[in-house]
């Protein structure tokens, strides 16, 4: 009798699965994201990975882009809702979300989440990074080659891993160079406030800078470059048409490669939590045209990008000492990507106090 | 360019939004309403302005329409809170949510194209004066519009038998309406004249100072504004000083950090609203001062009851 019923049992699932498999669901997918989609930075680099998924995988999945979500305790409930409205697999696109996502992921244990640029993972959670630091250490190095003083300077939002880690690369390529290559820092404490970065510029160019990067997403630092006749790169998208005569070279995000290989990995039912990080190997960071400079500089740029995406040359390779003296890395080590992911020190040469 | 000078210049810059905002806003309070929509009215400002200066190539109409579109904000708060009565603190948060959500709606052709520059205008024979010639005589218009605007309001306000009118709606509504004035009709003149402010300085962002437009690009200056009203004692002279004090830490603060003084970022970066906080618990001290200058009728509705 017992048989029979989970028998029963078994069949009724079956035909359950075999129509819903009929009905043919859509997907839906849904990212959360700190900026507009038009912020010609990050979140636009977000939103070009989520048209590149829709154009690649449309008929069987369904996107929803939410824009403008202040990181921190308040993301959770934007996080939340995209969960209950159905969404199976879920981006949060921004350092600050990584702890609500956790939260919502443990709610939700059947919906898949993936975090960018974080550091934690669960069953149902992944975290996705892009080896930005290769491209800026290939910026370093032009950087180095260019100035005529000797001194960059780095715009820069909030101190955390991902950023420490960018500016240590940039000064170990400009190092590379230049061993007493200097470096100005200056932190406005925000992703995106055109104004605020367009003063920092000022600000570094004042104090005689001749060729400044960013960390922060707008265009304004490089305008106010072109402006002054002076020099910077791009950040996450080619920003060539804000500034022509300005821009160098710019550090593109792309994400569209991955977003549609893990949306693709959910749909076969193959989809695992992972730690994911591509770089220019991959695609996922891309180097824009090498401009504004001598064929003789982006020669070179294109060939240490080569070394870098081949694999031969990787940045962080010792000797590393930190700002104190004490060497990190001996000769010869390549430091693992755990540290790298959880960078809070400076290498040797930056004046700068890391913000704790 | 030697450094002092470039910074002060950069500080006149940055304390012109705030300074415009602010100073539209201190006629507003001063007729006895507050308008909490400054940063809603500023965004719209910024908005409009890029969008009319981009799509005309003239950044001069793009100032214009920017005051248009801060004024037509102005007119929704004037004509829900001072005809239908509405609360206007609550008005006035609306309208910065409504300011905020609409821009960034109207604004999405133009996020990413780089708008026509506003050249700098030389004035002859002053702007080669060695130091004052090219902090003072050598700026954009905004920045001669906005000092005149300064001066303008104050002789407006503490000079004229309209300004009169309009401190005496501010202070005691119910006498100024027994004396046949028109307390609506002045309130929503001056809560226009804010609008227009505001619209202008969150189009000096977006035309002037970085010749783009972002989303939420004006973040939280429309806030910082309305603490100047306060921090200034409702005195356009002492807003004026507190816009550049504002502006000059904002400043300084970045290049203490490029020097690499050695003084935590976060520390540098909270000190304009330390400094906000402070100067307004020494101000609020002063009794008499702030009783002399502060609006009576400020934030309460009036309704003609003949």
């Amino acid at each position: 009798m017992l048989k029979r019923l989970m028998t029963t049992a078994a069949a009724l699932l079956l035909a359950f699965a075999v129509g819903g498999a009929h009905a043919q669901e859509k997907l839906k997918v849904g990212f959360i994201n700190v900026g507009p989609k038009t912020d010609g930075g990050w979140t636009q680099g977000h939103w070009t990975g989520a048209e590149k998924l829709k154009a690649a995988l449309g008929d069987k999945i369904e996107i929803t882009f939410v824009e403008d979500v202040k990181e921190g305790p308040d993301s959770e409930r934007a996080i939340e809702a995209l969960a209950r409205a159905g969404n199976k697999l879920i981006f949060t696109t921004s350092f600050g979300f990584m702890d609500p996502t956790l939260k919502v992921a443990e709610k939700f244990p059947d919906v898949k989440f993936e975090h960018a640029t974080g550091v934690k993972t669960a069953p149902n959670m992944t975290f996705y990074n892009a080896r930005f630091y290769q491209g800026r250490y290939i910026i370093g190095q032009i950087a180095a080659k260019l100035s005529k003083k000797g001194v960059a300077g780095y715009i820069v939002s909030v101190p955390i891993p991902e950023v420490v880690m960018g500016i240590n690369s940039f000064m170990l390529g400009a190092q590379s160079v230049n061993p007493d290559f200097k470096l100005k820092i200056v932190w406005i404490n925000s992703w995106m406030d055109p104004a605020k970065e367009a003063d920092a510029a000022k600000a570094l160019f004042d104090q005689g800078v001749d060729i400044i990067t960013q960390h922060t997403d707008s265009t304004a630092p490089l305008k106010i470059a072109q402006e002054r006749g002076l020099f910077g790169f791009g950040q996450s998208h080619d920003m060539l048409d804000a500034a022509p005569k300005a821009q160098l070279t710019a550090i593109v995000d792309n994400w569209g490669p991955y977003y549609i290989a893990r949306t693709q990995a959910v749909l076969d039912g193959t989809w695992a939590s992972q730690a994911s990080w591509d770089g220019l190997k991959e695609g996922t960071v891309q180097m824009s045209p090498y401009t504004n400079m001598s064929a003789d500089v982006a020669k070179a740029a294109e060939e240490i990008q080569a070394k870098i995406s081949s694999g031969e040359f990787h940045p962080f390779t010792g000797p590393i000492s930190d700002q104190d003296g004490k060497e990190r890395y001996a000769a010869g080590v390549v430091a693992p990507d755990g540290d790298l992911l959880g960078m809070n020190w400076y290498v040797k040469g930056i004046d700068d106090k890391l913000p704790q | 360019m030697p450094v002092a000078e470039a910074i002060i210049l950069t500080i006149i810059t940055a304390s012109i939004p705030l300074l415009l905002a602010a100073l539209g806003e201190l006629v507003a309070e001063r007729s006895g309403v507050l308008n909490l929509g400054v940063e809603g009215m500023m965004i719209m400002g910024a908005v409009s302005g890029f969008a009319v200066s981009y799509s005309t190539g003239s950044p001069l109409l793009g100032l214009v329409a920017a005051m248009a579109a801060g004024a037509a904000m102005a007119a929704l708060f004037g004509f829900l809170t001072l005809v239908l009565v509405a609360n206007q603190v609550a008005t006035g948060l609306a309208l910065t949510l409504l300011g905020l959500g609409l821009s960034g709606l109207i604004g999405v052709p133009f996020a990413g194209v780089s708008g026509p520059r506003v050249a700098n205008v030389h004035i002859p024979v002053l702007s080669d004066l060695p130091f004052f010639g090219p902090i003072l005589f050598s700026q954009d218009p905004v920045v001669y519009l906005a000092i005149a605007l300064v001066f303008g309001v104050s002789w407006f306000l503490f000079r004229t038998r309209a300004g009169l009118v309009l401190r005496a709606v501010g202070d005691n509504h119910a006498s100024a309406h027994a004396l046949g004035y028109s307390v609506i009709r002045v309130r929503f003149l001056a809560v226009l004249f804010g609008g227009a402010c505001a619209g202008l300085g969150g189009a000096y962002l977006s035309i002037v100072y970085t010749a783009q437009w972002l989303e939420n690009m004006t973040a939280g200056r429309g806030w910082i504004a309305l603490a100047l009203v306060v921090f200034a004692t409702w005195l356009p002279m002492r807003l004026a000083i507190g816009g550049l004090l504002f502006g000059a830490v904002g400043i300084l603060q970045l290049h203490a950090q490029a020097f690499g003084i050695g003084i935590p970022s976060q520390f540098l970066l909270s000190l304009p609203y330390l400094t906000t906080i402070v100067v307004l618990v020494i101000i609020s001290r002063n009794q008499a001062l702030m009783r002399s200058n502060t609006p009576a009728c400020l934030g309460r509705s009036f309704v003609p009851d003949r």
